[in-house]
């Protein structure tokens, strides 16, 4: 979802506080910032929260923005540390049934049960795992912008994967289920 | 974990979480600009002196033990 980015002026002038310069990077950048949100948080009311949050750091950050540099790639690191942010304060218990309850249609060679145990497990794990595993496994954006808005490298991003699946392999195995 | 087993987790993991774009949910179905001007309009909360207090404990700790921030870095 590419967004043209901001004439120089803009973001010399949003660098300086100018509010009608933020509004002007809001107006372009919130679907944006709100689509790559929404599919680390999978809760369309949480990822406008956090959409809101996000610029409200964006804004108070602005004297250390680089106006010579793209605004999205800043944006989505700001993005991906609020998504995290709220992972990490996110009650599984609680947050579970949304995702349950849109399950997809049943694969034939995958049960509901063993998808409802896989989603359980995959919200169990740690936040910077799933983040990882959520943008490159299920969403399947590119290691690159992965690495970007986590700042790790891509060795990094594709280590955090492995040591996903790993846990999601150990925990399916000490419910008996063997994948 | 060999390559099979890591591709059958990755399979198992796409048909249970499908991508939020192929469910139509990445798309912003309303204008956030309200909300925001709302937020900037909020008064910056205070920092409850707990807070501080917890901060002002764990410098301490970790002062008197160097050897924990590893580990508080791998948590955070």
């Amino acid at each position: 979802m590419p967004v043209l980015e901001q004439p120089p002026d803009v973001l010399r002038q949003f660098r300086e506080g100018d509010l009608d310069a933020f509004e002007a990077l809001f107006r372009q950048h919130q679907g944006e910032v709100y689509g790559w949100i929404v599919r680390m948080v999978r809760n369309p009311a949480a990822a406008e929260d956090l959409t809101v949050e996000t610029f409200w750091r964006i804004y108070r950050a602005h004297a250390r923005f680089d106006p010579t540099q793209n605004f999205s790639p800043w944006a989505r690191r700001i993005a991906t540390n609020a998504a995290l942010d709220h992972l990490r304060t996110e009650r599984p218990e609680v947050d579970l049934p949304e995702d349950l309850a849109s399950l997809p249609a049943p694969d034939p060679s995958v049960s509901a049960e063993l998808q409802r145990t896989m989603v359980q497990a995959f919200h169990r794990l740690p936040p910077k795992l799933r983040v990882a595993a959520t943008l490159a496994l299920i969403e399947e954006q590119p290691y690159k912008d992965v690495a970007g808005a986590l700042g790790i490298s891509t060795g990094a991003v594709r280590l955090r994967v492995f040591r996903a699946l790993r846990l999601l392999r150990r925990e399916l195995q000490r419910q008996g289920i063997k994948p | 974990m060999n390559e099979h087993e890591q591709q059958r987790i990755e399979q198992l993991l796409k048909a249970s979480l499908p991508p939020i774009g192929d469910r139509g949910e990445a798309e912003l179905r309303r204008d956030l600009w309200p909300a925001m001007l709302k937020r900037l309009e909020a008064r910056p909360t205070a920092v409850p002196w707990f807070d501080w207090a917890l901060l002002a404990a764990v410098a301490t700790w970790l002062a008197f033990f160097p050897g924990a921030i590893p580990v508080l870095l791998y948590h955070l």
